[in-house]
């Protein structure tokens, strides 16, 4: 049967092994061979691209369940700024001190720092831009960069309030020429990652009138260097504003920047004037154009489009009036004020009562039930829509007043009943609301293969719209392509739709070390599109693809055997109930099941089974084996395992808040400030915390004489370690 | 009887559920379909061994009346789980393997030069493509000695292959 036993026969009958003489197989043999190899070696490759395959997914899950964490950040925001909640008789209210600079900026002008105000001393050796600028300036700028230097803040702030200026007089969609360039470049996503947008300028040049630029959005979170990208990029943007474009991506918004890492960046690196520049940055990316066209023929945009997006209505919005995808606009409710203060006219938040149709036909198994509340709405069901960040949670679509934890009444800690917050679903969406969607579904949607458009629940906001919407859209302006970027691809880029659609991607290796390229891509005037590929990499030797699956594999793993760490007391709660000869061991069929349900991520469980357990003997699954290699970082202070495991899995959020708290970046705050941070949060999700036990914590972390916890020290605490790193390190 | 009966129907339960989740791998839409294109290397991910040829067999009997261009889940998995539980395109082993580069090695010299196993593998049984080809020079080649000695790769193969 097959090829593999046929060679085994016919060589029964070859010469002996003795034989040194050249043999001399017949062409039927030589045949057989080389189709055994190329089966073999067609079944390897399938195997190499099955694991690319699913580490893929697994760092796209972890990433797409990431932001939607981050909704229920925003959520949490939202739940603090409608319910107004406050200490009684304990100082300001911390609630609004806590979100006025960062989260709502009430007014503009009054509130900024002057940046004349701000010396410069002597002795910073750092570039010294002077306005307007000049190509000496981004030179400057790119020599300091690649020396590790930093701009000073002065510089920073003036250079944000000029492009702020510049870009208010631009409309949403700017229309492009070729006739006057040999061929304009268009770049995607770069992450923060000087490095490629670097070997970019070195590969083709830097922007100048005869050698445009478009950048599509996406410039900053995740990667270290995403201060240094605008920076650069707004300074040619100045330089050069008929040859440089840039595109809002879905990350130039403020609340994803908490999340994901360019509000830390930006913090860290300007200790004093880091809220100043955040702030202006809000207002600079809420500004950038949301679409570019080429030739009346090519649409630019980041993410995508969807069956309702009107390049006409698109160009009449007032586009800064959306500071984030994330905040939904205002529906015709007044916000009820318990206080009798008036909180109108502020742009503020709403439920929408309407969600977006969801057609993910792999619906999520929620028949376990939960064991505590750890798990509640952490790890959100991806078929939570954007319409409401409410809608993610497993509570009812109402409110988080009928959770089961409530502090209690002797903490002072008010939270208002929200029966009285009424909803009233107008029977239209408003105008808002329409402009607000045609900017996020510019911003978050994705094409795919299959006709139709529907809401993108996988990420949250956005659709997904297959090639008719395009060829519709392309149709109705006379338009031949759309290029857009928001997706990670291998190559860089990717065509679909009938090579109507191009995805570009530019920062490399993005997950990991080899997981992909970066692509850059350029139009001349007769706009057929050309491609150039680039990697940026630590070593020269160039990695086989077995290499690059392995080391990007690696790292998913690593981040998966996290997130079942995060979870551990639930994952074993519900393993035991399964276990019930209590044998350590369930069926490869129920780990699969429960772990799925508990992490709530869809990825191919069975799979990815030999990579993160044992099996016993019998064939069952060992389950306490899928937490061996992930350990504490440090002992950990005497707590409870399952307030542990929450800290741990809640430490970006917490350190987000902690660090817009501390709001002289001394990296102190005061006992009382933790312990009420901690029960809004902790009440906001539904977790259930042991007040005695979260005192007692915080008081055996070493903190200063004056009570104030050090919460990076804190943090640290809940830092884990991979037991394999820790035995290269030792073998090192 | 009854256990031998339940028994397998875990079996065949299981055997579906790796179908489905192999399957899920590439179903980009999320709609249970799969480019055509992409199921050999579903098959092959499921342990299979198929050469080109019975790889289309399969995939004739998978499709639909009228070649869409996608496979249906509903289609494919009676017939995957058929490959399956009657075992067909058994796995080769490292011993085989290695007989089959030693065939290719006519004057026995315990390595292949590059130009050798690429007229071979482009050339004979069910070619590669330039860019198979070129992916498992990569792998395979000495770069310094431009040959390939073909037990230290298929050693290595076999070792990546199994983690």
């Amino acid at each position: 049967m097959g090829c593999g036993t046929s060679i085994a026969v016919e060589n029964q009958g070859k010469p002996s092994e003795t034989d040194v003489s050249s043999r001399n197989p017949s062409p039927a043999l030589t045949m057989k061979a080389a189709v055994l190899i190329q089966r073999w070696y067609r079944r390897y490759t399938a195997r190499l691209e099955m694991r690319r395959r699913y580490t893929w997914n697994i760092f796209q899950s972890i990433e797409y369940a990431g932001e939607q964490d981050q909704l229920q950040l925003s959520g949490f925001f939202s739940f603090m700024l409608d319910n107004f909640t406050h200490l009684s008789g304990n100082g300001p209210d911390l609630i609004s001190h806590l979100l006025d600079s960062v989260v709502e900026p009430w007014t503009e002008e009054g509130r900024q720092v002057k940046y004349e105000q701000i010396t410069v001393p002597d002795s910073y050796t750092g570039p010294r831009l002077s306005f307007p600028l000049s190509v000496s300036d981004t030179n400057s700028l790119l020599s300091a960069f690649k020396e590790q230097q930093t701009l000073h803040a002065r510089y920073v702030l003036q250079l944000l309030h000029e492009t702020k200026k510049f870009l208010k007089q631009m409309p949403n969609v700017i229309y492009l020429s070729t006739s006057y360039a040999k061929e304009i470049t268009i770049c995607g996503d770069l992450h923060g990652r000087l490095d490629d947008l670097l070997l970019i300028f070195y590969k083709n040049g830097l922007p100048s009138a005869e050698n445009p630029y478009v950048f599509n959005g996406d410039f900053v979170d995740r990667g270290k260097k995403s201060m240094e990208i605008v920076i650069i990029l707004f300074a040619f943007l100045l330089l050069y504003p008929d040859h440089m474009h840039l595109n809002r991506g879905n990350h130039e918004d403020h609340i994803m920047n908490l999340r994901y890492g360019f509000t830390k960046e930006v913090m860290q690196k300007y200790k004093t004037h880091g809220r100043d520049i955040l702030q202006v940055l809000q207002d600079v990316f809420s500004l950038l154009p949301v679409a570019t066209v080429i030739d009346n023929k090519v649409l630019i945009v980041h993410g995508g489009i969807s069956d309702k997006t009107d390049l006409d209505f698109l160009s009449s919005i007032e586009r800064d009036k959306v500071k984030s995808a994330l905040r939904l606009p205002k529906r015709s409710v007044e916000v009820v004020d318990p206080r009798g203060g008036s909180r109108s006219g502020r742009q503020g938040w709403a439920h929408l009562d309407s969600p977006c149709s969801r057609s993910r036909a792999r619906k999520r198994k929620c028949h376990l039930s939960k064991q505590g509340s750890c798990s509640s709405t952490s790890s959100s069901s991806s078929s939570s829509s954007l319409c409401s960040p409410r809608l993610a949670s497993r509570h009812t679509p109402q409110h988080h007043a009928t959770s089961p934890v409530l502090p209690s009444p002797s903490d002072g800690l008010q939270v208002p009943f929200l029966d009285s917050f009424v909803s009233i679903a107008p029977p239209e969406p408003s105008r808002e609301e329409l402009e607000w969607r045609q900017i996020v579904d510019i911003l978050w949607s994705d094409p795919k293969s299959q006709s139709g458009c529907t809401a993108n629940s996988f990420r949250g906001g956005g659709c997904y719209f297959g090639p008719d919407v395009t060829r519709n859209l392309l149709e109705k302006h006379g338009m031949t392509l759309l290029i857009r970027s928001h997706e990670c691809k291998q190559e860089g880029y990717e065509l679909c739709h009938d090579g109507q659609v191009i995805t570009i991607f530019s920062a490399s290796n993005y997950y990991e070390e080899g997981s992909n390229r970066g692509a850059y891509v350029k139009l001349g005037p007769e706009l057929v599109p050309r491609f150039l590929q680039y990697q940026v990499s630590r070593s020269t030797r160039k990695l086989t693809l077995q290499q690059r699956v392995s080391v990007a594999e690696g790292s998913a793993l690593k981040a998966l055997q996290e997130k079942l760490f995060a979870h551990r007391s639930e994952l074993m709660a519900v393993f035991q109930q399964y276990d019930t000869n209590n044998t350590g061991c369930i069926s490869v069929s129920d780990w699969a099941q429960v772990v799925e349900s508990v992490l709530r991520l869809d990825l191919p469980w069975r799979t990815l089974r030999p990579r993160l357990t044992r099996l016993a003997h019998d064939g069952s699954v060992e389950y306490r084996s899928c937490f061996e290699d992930v350990s504490p970082g440090q002992p950990v202070p005497q707590v409870a395992p399952n307030l542990a495991e929450t800290l741990y899995r809640y430490r970006t959020d917490l350190e987000i808040i902690f660090n817009i708290i501390d709001k002289d970046h001394s990296g102190l705050i005061s006992i009382e400030e933790f312990r009420q941070t901690w029960k809004l949060f902790s009440t906001h999700l539904g977790v259930a915390v042991n007040e005695e036990a979260i005192d007692d914590m915080a008081r055996s972390i070493d903190f200063n004489k004056d009570g104030s916890i050090d919460f990076t020290e804190f943090l640290e605490a809940f830092r884990v370690v991979h037991k394999l790193d820790v035995k290269d390190q030792q073998q090192g | 009887m009854a256990d031998d009966k339940d028994n397998a129907e875990a079996i065949l339960s299981e055997v579906h559920k790796k179908i489905s989740d192999a399957f899920d791998l590439f179903d980009h839409e999320f709609n249970k379909t799969v480019d055509v294109r992409e199921i050999g290397t579903i098959i092959r991910s499921l342990g299979c061994f198929p050469s080109e040829v019975e790889l289309h067999d399969v995939i004739t009997e998978a499709e639909d009346e009228e070649p869409m261009g996608y496979i249906r889940f509903e289609r494919f998995l009676p017939v995957m789980t058929r490959v399956l539980m009657e075992r067909k395109f058994r796995p080769i082993t490292e011993d085989l393997l290695l007989q089959a580069f030693e065939v290719l090695d006519q004057q026995n010299k315990g390595y292949l030069e590059a130009e050798e196993l690429t007229k071979y593998m482009t050339l004979e049984g069910e070619p590669f493509t330039q860019e198979e080809m070129e992916e498992m020079l990569s792998a395979a080649l000495d770069p310094e000695k431009n040959v390939i000695a073909y037990k230290d790769f298929v050693s290595m193969m076999v070792i990546d292959d199994a983690q």
